[in-house]
């Protein structure tokens, strides 16, 4: 029997550490060869991790969130034969990723202070590694809540231990002198799952509790690129309202003609291509802004972003070269696009070098938004949601399609007129929907 | 720019700042920790330590003088002499010592340290212009606030020259034959009875009616006993005009008569005031307590990803408080679950005699609405103190009435800053006035006070 250690794999070029995002495998468990251990974050991409060997699964390099460099130790295993560790190696880990490890060996207790039993999923074989606050939850209605103001009493370890347990010991009865919380207290609140004693009383409580959810994987990535845009960008907004109402009978016709063997077409691809053209008249829009360098990089090619929602949040896959697509290239080209954010499939590079960005909330699309730019882009076009509504045309009320286009700009580098005008343009090529085909 | 990205950003290295680095670093957090004068900040360059180190060699020479007099213990010596230049030097090594410690303890945590003063840019970036080198712009997820304190100024009287802070007093280029000390706060104190212990004439005003204001007067009462007795003179309830050269400092009293105290040197020590300014924090619109940086129980500020700690939070700004608060940051920021909600900080005053506040005082308590019961131990009644020739002050215990749980401890004497371990310790744990009186403390102890008020508490003392 032998010790292997997995090492964090080098992903691609230039990257030089990863987020966990999730273990596939816990502690004591026999795995195969190929068998998906991890799934690994890079800034744009999520990687499966699969194992070289078989083994058992002595230790797992990190909890969720937590960042690695690239060969860090990612996994301990128990193989058949040599291994790859030596001896003199396996005790004392080296670099601080190896310090992190969640192994199975409890926690040498520190001399002199009162050791605590150890809590319960962390540290047991075939247990998940979850965070130690899952094991937990905090309690739904209070149970002896104290007064307010009042110290739950309990010795500084204990208090440390229901920190790290995510109990609040203002709920935990105290069986000590004085009502004092002891350790044994605390594992049966624990194991009761922190529920209340029983006790009628009214359903309208004052409730305490409070949750932290940590903002990790790519939560955590669009938390950082959302920041980083508002802090730099100071972004100028037009919101203006485009009649669609041609646009739309010319949508239906076309998939009524093609729509089966081509597919069939939404808004998008049309904004796609207003865009395209309109752009070529606003060089300067389709661009990115090195504010540090102090440039801006004008773009022949068209390289459109597309927001899209998966369930993990916002990702902004990229439509390459959209000038040189059709209705139907484009539409495939989104719909691919998006279907691959979904699944988390797709490359880095199909997440980066967007020159601007279309953004569109679909069917909850309000009536207009203020959208955030694609940093280092310099703007980005909402759509809003279309309606029907009365409209004056020669004195008569008519029913037409209307649809708000909700935009930003960098107004470092874009002037408010020609925002403005661009989005004018947009608009009377939407309104006049044969003019997107006229070269 | 030269430009370096970290997990996490400490200004100041202070025992705030700079046990939130090592901590960080054990914790495998990228840190760089910023200080603009010397490691160890205030606490060990300029505050807690020389402080103790002048006291501890004014007593030394007191003792000295005092033998040369003739003491009861039956030892002479010859007149006794000070070096104070040398006094100065001994303390210097020990700051250096120990900030040196504080270096290595950092290198060995892996934080990055770099000299040099932070300039706030956003709660994100901060720009350093190091002693040596380039400019750097640093750039973090987690910036912690660590900034500390400064002594406050007079307006009539601004720090220079002939009017020294604490700062100046830890390092005096000559002994002074009269020292005027404006406030008679610890700090104050603490330096007014070692420069008389070395032999200047001292005079202490105050604005308050009480010296030490800030505790109850039966814990006080024994410090000022010893300061008249030791030849400090005393000016309460009045307040400072101003100063000149040919008559010293201009004393206003209570009955708003005006008289001048003759000095070569002035201490002000009225306080101090949070270091919020000049460094770029304005520009972050934080919450603000008053004068100091708000904070929640988690030493979070109203900024996401913004900490503060130490003395820029507010009372009491004492190192322990800002150590405590230092671990309790760079634990969260590891991701663990943490607050900062102590049952006690305790508060020692190296006057002599020495005071220690731990817990609640038994007006504190009362005040709180909790019925509450105190008992005083006098070390006239324990041998120990006894054999030290130091049987003034007490210990006192305050507890609940209805199950014994101790709030609160407090002592005056010769040495009780020692006892602020036991006192803390027994509040954290929760201890019952039985739990200290049934513990055996060695004999013959000044901790021996301890258990004996504990038991006097339950009404049945020993010794007494
Ligand atoms: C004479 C005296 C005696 C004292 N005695 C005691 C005692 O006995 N016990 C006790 O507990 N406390 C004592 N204190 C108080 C104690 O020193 C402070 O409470 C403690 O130092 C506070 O720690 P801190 O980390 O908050 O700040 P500080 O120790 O003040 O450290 C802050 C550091 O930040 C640095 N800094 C500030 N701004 C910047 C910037 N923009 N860029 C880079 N660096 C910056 C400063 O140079 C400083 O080194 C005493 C204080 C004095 C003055």
């Amino acid at each position: 029997m032998g010790i292997y250690i997995i090492r964090v794999p080098d992903i691609g070029e230039g990257i030089a550490e990863v987020e966990l995002v999730s273990w596939h495998v816990q502690i004591g468990q026999n795995i195969t060869e190929d068998q998906h251990l991890a799934d690994v974050m890079t800034d744009k991409a999520t990687v499966e991790v699969p194992s070289p060997m078989h083994g058992k699964v002595l230790a797992l390099g990190g909890q969720p969130g937590q960042v690695l460099a690239v060969g860090a130790e990612l996994v301990r295993l128990e193989v058949e034969g040599a291994g790859n560790l030596k001896e003199n190696q396996a005790s004392a880990p080296a670099s601080q990723a190896q310090a992190a490890i969640v192994s199975e060996a409890p926690a040498a207790p520190v001399a002199g202070t009162e050791t605590p039993a150890p809590a319960a999923p962390v540290s047991a074989p075939g247990a998940a590694p979850a965070p130690l606050r899952a094991s937990a939850p905090p309690p739904r209605t209070p149970a002896a809540p104290r007064k307010e103001g009042e110290r739950p009493l309990a010795s500084p370890a204990v208090r440390r231990r229901a920190q790290d347990m995510g109990i609040d010991l203002r709920y935990v009865p105290g069986s000590g002198p004085a009502g004092r919380i002891g350790h044994a207290d605390l594992d049966a609140y624990a194991a009761g799952g922190g529920q209340p004693q029983a006790g009628g009383g009214t359903q309208y409580v004052q409730r305490h509790g409070e949750e932290q959810i940590p903002v990790i994987g790519l939560r955590r990535k669009i938390a950082q690129k959302m920041q980083e845009a508002k802090r730099r960008i100071p972004h100028f907004s037009y919101v203006e309202e485009v009649d669609v109402t041609e646009l739309e009978s010319l949508r239906q016709r076309l998939n009524q003609i093609h729509g089966a063997t081509r597919g069939r077409l939404t808004l998008l691809p049309f904004l796609a291509r207003a865009m395209v053209l309109a752009l070529r008249d606003f060089p300067q829009i389709n661009a990115r802004y090195d504010d540090e360098a102090g440039h801006v990089t004008r773009y022949e090619g068209v390289h459109l972003g597309v927001a899209a929602q998966t369930d993990a949040g916002l990702m902004v896959p990229v439509l390459r070269h959209a000038e040189s697509l059709d209705l139907w290239q484009c539409a495939a080209g989104i719909a691919r696009l998006a279907e691959g954010a979904k699944a988390g499939r797709l490359a880095r590079e199909e997440l980066s070098g967007s020159t601007i960005t279309l953004t569109s909330l679909g069917a909850l699309g309000g009536i207009a938004s203020t959208p955030v730019i694609n940093h280092p882009e310099v703007a980005i076009v909402g759509v809003n949601r279309m309606v029907e509504r009365p409209m004056l045309r020669g004195g008569q009320v008519v029913a037409r399609q209307l649809m708000n286009l909700s935009s930003s700009f960098d107004h470092r580098v874009v002037d408010g007129m020609d925002a403005a005008r661009f989005i004018q343009a947009m608009r009377a090529l939407l309104e006049t929907p044969a003019l997107l085909f006229v070269e | 720019m030269k430009e370096l990205t970290t997990k996490l950003l400490v200004i100041g290295g202070g025992p705030g700042g700079y046990v939130a680095a090592i901590r960080a670093g054990q914790l495998g957090i990228p840190t760089v920790l910023v200080e603009g004068a010397s490691l160890g900040g205030t606490c060990l360059n300029i505050g807690c330590i020389p402080s103790k180190a002048l006291i501890h060699a004014a007593e030394s020479f007191e003792v000295a003088r005092h033998q040369a007099a003739g003491s009861q213990l039956g030892i002479r010596v010859a007149d006794p002499q000070i070096d104070i230049a040398q006094t100065v030097r001994w303390k210097d090594g020990i700051v250096q010592r120990l900030t040196g410690g504080v270096g290595a303890l950092l290198r060995k945590a892996g934080v990055q340290v770099i000299k040099g003063w932070a300039q706030i840019e956003d709660g994100k970036t901060v720009t350093v212009k190091p002693q040596d080198g380039e400019p750097l712009r640093l750039r973090c997820e987690h910036l912690l606030l660590a900034t500390g304190s400064t002594p406050v100024e007079l307006p009539s009287m601004p720090f220079g020259g002939a009017i020294w802070s604490s700062t100046d007093a830890l390092s005096p280029d000559a002994m002074p034959k009269r020292l005027v000390v404006v406030g008679a706060g610890y700090i104050g104190l603490e330096l007014g009875i070692a420069y008389r212990k070395l032999g200047a004439e001292v005079t202490v005003v105050e604005a308050a009616q009480r010296v030490l204001p800030s505790y109850d007067e039966e814990l006080t009462q024994p410090v000022l006993d010893a300061l008249k007795k030791s030849g400090i003179v005393l000016h309460l309830a009045c307040s400072v005009q101003g100063w000149d050269a040919q008559h010293g400092v201009h004393v206003r009293n209570a009955r708003a008569e005006e008289f001048a105290l003759p000095a070569d040197r002035v201490l002000v020590a009225v306080g101090r005031r949070p270091h919020t300014t000049g460094f770029g924090l304005e520009g972050l619109q934080l919450d603000m307590a008053g004068r100091y940086v708000a904070i929640d129980a988690h030493c979070r500020t109203s900024m996401r990803g913004v900490w503060a700690i130490g003395d820029v939070t507010g009372e009491p700004m004492l190192a322990h408080r800002a150590m405590a608060q230092g671990e309790c940051v760079a634990e969260q920021i590891a991701g663990q679950n943490r607050r900062f909600e102590p049952m006690q900080i305790p508060a020692v005053c190296f006057t002599d005699p020495e005071v220690v506040v731990v817990g609640k005082t038994p007006g504190e308590a009362r005040a709180a609405g909790i019925d509450c019961i105190d008992a005083a131990f006098p070390f006239a009644a324990n041998g120990r103190a006894m054999t030290l020739e130091s049987t003034g002050g007490f210990v006192r215990v305050v507890a609940r009435r209805d199950n014994h749980l101790i709030l609160g401890w407090q002592a005056v004497g010769r040495g009780v800053s020692e006892l602020a371990a036991a006192f803390g310790q027994s509040i954290e744990m929760g201890a019952r006035l039985e739990d200290v009186g049934h513990t055996i403390h060695a004999h013959p102890t000044l901790g021996e006070a301890v258990q004996e008020a504990a038991l006097r508490a339950l009404g049945h003392a020993l010794h007494i």
